[in-house]
């Protein structure tokens, strides 16, 4: 049996899934302030009277980093940052304790100039007096050659607790991102590790000792040891427990748009084959755009309490949420509001009456019936997100490519299927299809699809590997992997090579041997020509554990499915 | 957080599976290391800074501007095709403001494709600016156009395309034809007897660096802009007079390139040549793009760049200022100039020989344009290529008067198949073409 978790904004969705599909669901509301406390419950209400050895792990999905980041309530971190020429490096500037040093690498990982020992202990001597006991190190082109950053490692590694370095977060060629990542690692470290060293030995006291995993915004998830180097993956994974949810339930052979309809916003992702769509970069989340692995998701602001209001002479909803519905007592009318109206809603707990009340301004300004307002807001609320989903795929198949043969034969998406789950969803669905080209289906079990998701998601990573033959060697920095190679190397060898290392780094995470569905993500190769003369190959391979379910996910969905 | 002053759009084409060859400076790994770079400066994370995926031309916008021989399809590749549609991408994100400024990052080239295209020259099959800025004055009824061309090699199959056309001012800066392919670009080449002046070449001498690049732009294109008073800048931004660059024996730099960008601030910029792909191009297309957007760029430097070292002596300075001089004495002579041309004649006519380099063989043209006081003229010419076309192509202008339309049509009717592999009509007053061909 599995355990996952999904923390979110109000409650807390905890899952047991095992062979006879959803053994147990349970609810339990979110502390915010005591997020520890709500995990805690959640886990021990769920494995009640269920002896340890019978769960092989938890998986959860928590908000911990994410609210650190969006409230900024990060701990203290120091950024060293080697840029050289180009654009400022003061232009990325993360954080008060933000170094600017020298040193500079070129992008065939050339050394243009070394750093300044002195001036790296310098610094570090300083930091140190101040309490900063955490630290980021990023170097333009240190995904190509990581020599400056592992320099300035030894030099600082006396001083600090924890380093963390540019090109072991991401093998993307980013500098502004490589540092925004870096600095939210370092900056979320610090609560990352003391939340689960707590849960981790809090569980093992009373005796539930299970390997404990955590979701990311891949929609993959990561051994809890793992993660203590790489925290930042922590962040925004809720989005990804519920797509992850829906997985097992789409359609096979076709492509599908994901949609969460929750209270503020509804978050949209797409599944090709059930595989969900990874965004190019990395997630956006405050002010800082990173190289955090996620999925192609895209949120907008419209959900159940959307504020309803009219503009001119006619409706509009959201993005805004002031409170919850009229129903529950909220200050403004809702989309949820339209539905008590319609009857389209059977919960005790709100007033249709106060949700009548609420509608009847808008209702007289455009001249017709209470019923009808309500009406017409329900089908605004579900054309918006219709417009929105199709805005989405268009800017998906808007996504430049670089080759002739992706120009010719670049797949275009045309998805024709909506899975939908969140608190409105069943509402929705049925309206949306009347209204769409879109075939719309609800998520089986959708109010806990989010921690289903969490459950049954394998893990996941990627890595990138170069090789430029010319100088003779192949290297994946974020592997701290380099190797000589001969002048016949070529993109195959660099294919196994880059297989074998991704096996490694899939299994050390925490991987279970038969789930490595391993896909590529970019393969080029180069002739290098200088002065006329073939003098060698550049080749470059991006591969990836593809996001999707463990491999015995079957028995426990169509389970899942049937009840 | 960076951002943009002028919202500006890229469009990033480096046609990773295209090469003329396998060794060609023009092949897959030219803007391999740019990209590089671009990614790595996280350009395409700056707001305002907005990436766009390159559509394809058709043949109808190539044929506003060219004469195929055979036809499209066979003078062009699938790289052709993205690479134009790569500017007319940007162009239509300038013309529907949804941008200030573009920057179409494309290869292969274009600028030394002639208005008659029988095969590849100079790495160049179409006109990339040509057919873009063609597209936007029949698609936006744009009328006056400035293309500066800055690539090291003279520009001259743009300069052939608007020879005849007093609404396209093209003025190219380049290295000294006497020292550099294609051989010409001299202050003389001033355009036909109805548009002299609208076409202005400024031959540099070998080791010019950017005090010299700069006075021109300063001191000659940007008071002639003044009084052109076009619609709007393209910049055929050609990268090769880069110190580094393998093929040129310039000394310019990225800082430069960056300084042109921002006194000239082109509306459109179309990548041309540069084929020192490792120490310029990532250099000089950041600093561009940075200059385009009004980003801070000073700190934009190529590894082994030395101000000083760089510096051009005396004497070529004293060169350029007087190339300056008399280039501008022509652009202030031109209206006399255009009259002393046309005389009392009814047509003018040139003969003239082209050699198609990259694929190696000549083509011989007999040129006539009929002498006009109502419009830039209606043209023809008769192209005969080694290779085996002989063509009659007839371009009737895009403002042409009644006069010069009827003599077009006549050209075109008249023509004996039996002498013509095809007679063309490019018709531009009603943006038709129509092809007879040999029975």
């Amino acid at each position: 049996m599995i355990i996952g978790l999904d923390v979110g904004g109000t409650h807390t969705d905890i899952v047991l899934v095992g062979e006879s599909g959803l053994e147990r669901k349970i609810k339990v509301p979110t502390d915010t302030s005591a997020l520890f406390q709500t995990v805690l419950t959640g886990i021990e209400k769920i494995t009640a009277n269920i002896p340890s050895e019978k769960i092989k792990h938890a998986v959860l999905s928590t908000t911990l980093t994410t609210n650190a980041i969006v409230r900024d309530k990060l701990s203290p971190a120091a950024m060293i940052v080697s840029g050289g020429p180009g654009i400022d490096p003061e232009a990325f500037r993360t954080n008060e304790h933000y170094f600017t040093v020298s040193g500079s690498i070129d992008h065939s990982g050339k050394e243009i100039k070394p750093i300044d020992e002195n001036q790296i202990e310098e610094i570090a001597r300083r930091l140190k007096s101040e309490g900063i006991r955490h630290v980021g190190v990023v170097g333009k082109f240190s995904a190509r050659n990581p020599d400056h950053e592992l320099e300035i490692e030894k030099i600082l590694a006396p001083y600090f607790d924890k380093i963390f370095l540019g090109h072991r977060i991401s093998g993307h060629l980013n500098f502004p991102r490589r540092i925004a990542t870096t600095f939210l690692n370092a900056s979320v470290y610090p609560i990352h590790k003391e939340f689960f060293e707590a849960v981790k030995s809090t569980l093992k006291q009373k005796g539930i000792s299970i390997p404990i995993y955590i979701l990311k915004a891949d929609g993959g998830t990561m051994h809890f040891d793992a993660s203590i180097d790489f925290p930042g993956q922590s962040v925004l994974s809720g989005p990804s427990a519920s797509v992850m949810g829906s997985v097992a339930f789409a359609p096979e052979d076709k492509e599908t748009i994901v949609m969460d309809i929750g209270g503020t916003t509804t978050d949209m992702a797409v599944l090709i084959n059930q595989v969900p769509l990874l965004s190019p970069l990395g997630i956006e989340i405050g002010k800082y755009k990173t190289l955090i692995r996620a999925l192609n998701s895209y949120s907008i602001g419209m959900g159940g309490d959307s504020v309803v209001r009219i503009e001119g002479d006619s409706l509009k909803i959201g993005p805004d949420r002031i409170g919850p519905a009229m129903a529950y007592g909220g200050p403004v009318p809702t989309p949820t509001d339209a539905l008590f109206v319609l009857d389209k809603t059977d919960d005790v707990n709100g007033d249709k009456n106060k949700s009548i009340n609420g509608l009847t301004p808008i209702a007289e300004k455009l001249g017709i019936t209470v019923e009808e307002a309500a009406f017409e807001i329900f089908d605004l609320a579900c054309q918006d997100i219709l417009t929105h989903a199709r805005k989405m795929i268009e800017r998906i198949n808007s996504k430049p490519v670089y080759t002739i043969k992706e120009v010719l034969t670049g797949y275009q998406l045309k998805p024709r299927h909506i899975m939908v789950l969140g608190g409105p969803a069943s509402y929705f669905a049925e309206h949306m299809e009347q209204i769409s080209e879109f075939t719309v289906q609800r998520v089986p079990q959708w109010s806990v699809a989010n921690a289903i998701g969490a459950a049954l998601s394998r893990t996941t990573c990627e890595v990138t590997l170069f090789a430029d033959t010319q100088k003779g060697v192949a290297m994946a920095p974020g592997e701290s992997f380099s190797k000589p190679v001969k002048s016949n190397f070529t993109k195959k060898d660099a294919m196994e090579l880059g297989y074998d290392l991704l096996r490694q780094k899939a299994l050390q995470t925490g991987a279970d041997i038969d789930d490595l569905d391993l896909d590529v993500l970019e393969d080029l190769e180069f002739n290098m020509v200088r002065g006329f003369r073939l003098t060698g190959k550049n080749i470059r391979v991006k591969l990836q554990v593809k996001p999707g379910l463990i491999h015995n996910y079957k028995m426990i969905t169509d389970k899942i499915a049937a009840m | 957080m960076l951002s943009a002053k002028h919202k500006t759009g890229l469009v990033f084409f480096p046609a990773f599976d295209w090469a003329i060859s396998p060794t060609h400076p023009e092949r897959e790994e030219r803007l391999l290391y740019t990209q590089d770079q671009v990614f790595e400066e996280g350009l395409l994370d700056i707001e305002g800074i907005i990436e766009y995926k390159a559509n394809v031309v058709n043949i109808k916008d190539v044929q506003r501007v060219h004469f195929c021989a055979p036809d499209e399809k066979t003078v062009m590749t699938e790289s052709h095709f993205i690479s134009a549609g790569g500017a007319k991408t940007i162009a239509d994100a300038v013309m529907n403001k949804n941008i200030e400024k573009g920057f179409a990052l494309v290869r292969p080239p274009g600028h030394h494709a002639m208005r008659i295209v029988h095969g590849g020259r100079g790495f160049c099959n179409v006109n990339n600016e040509a057919i873009m800025i063609e597209y936007l004055r029949s698609a936006y009824n744009v009328d006056r156009v400035a293309i500066i061309d800055t690539d090291c090699h003279h520009g001259d199959g743009t300069q052939d395309i608007y020879w005849h056309d007093p609404d396209t001012m093209f003025i190219s800066l380049h290295q000294d034809g006497r020292t550099l392919y294609p051989g010409s670009g001299f202050p003389e080449e001033l355009g036909g007897p109805m548009a002299a002046g609208s076409t202005l070449n400024v031959p540099l001498p070998p080791y010019t660096s950017e005090e010299g690049f700069l006075y021109v732009i300063r001191e000659l294109v940007l008071p002639i802009l003044d009084e052109f008073k076009p619609d709007i800048i393209i910049n055929s931004a050609g990268q090769d007079n880069h110190f580094t660059d393998p093929l040129t024996n310039m000394h310019f730099s990225a800082q430069g390139y960056a300084d042109l960008t921002s006194l000239l601030k082109p509306d459109i910029a179309v990548l041309e040549g540069g084929y020192s792909i490792e120490g310029a191009l990532p250099y000089v297309n950041v600093g561009i793009i940075l200059a385009m957007a009004g980003v801070d760029y000073s700190n934009v430097k190529e590894p082994g760049y030395d101000h000083s070292q760089l510096r051009q002596s005396t004497q070529i300075t004293q060169v350029i200022e007087k190339t300056c001089d008399t280039v501008m004495s022509n652009w202030n002579a031109r209206e006399l100039i255009r009259m002393r041309m046309k005389g009392n004649k009814k047509f003018d006519k040139r003969r003239r020989s082209v050699m198609y380099d990259t694929d190696g063989f000549y083509e011989h043209q007999n040129e006539t344009i009929r002498i006009c006081s109502d419009c830039s003229g209606v043209l023809k010419i008769d192209s005969t290529s080694d290779i085996g076309q002989h063509i009659l192509a007839v371009h009737v202008p895009r403002k042409a008067c009644r006069a010069c339309r009827e003599q077009g049509f006549e050209w075109y009717d008249s023509a004996s198949e039996r002498n013509y592999d095809m007679i063309i009509l490019q018709n531009r007053v009603d943006d038709t073409y129509q092809i007879r061909k040999k029975p």
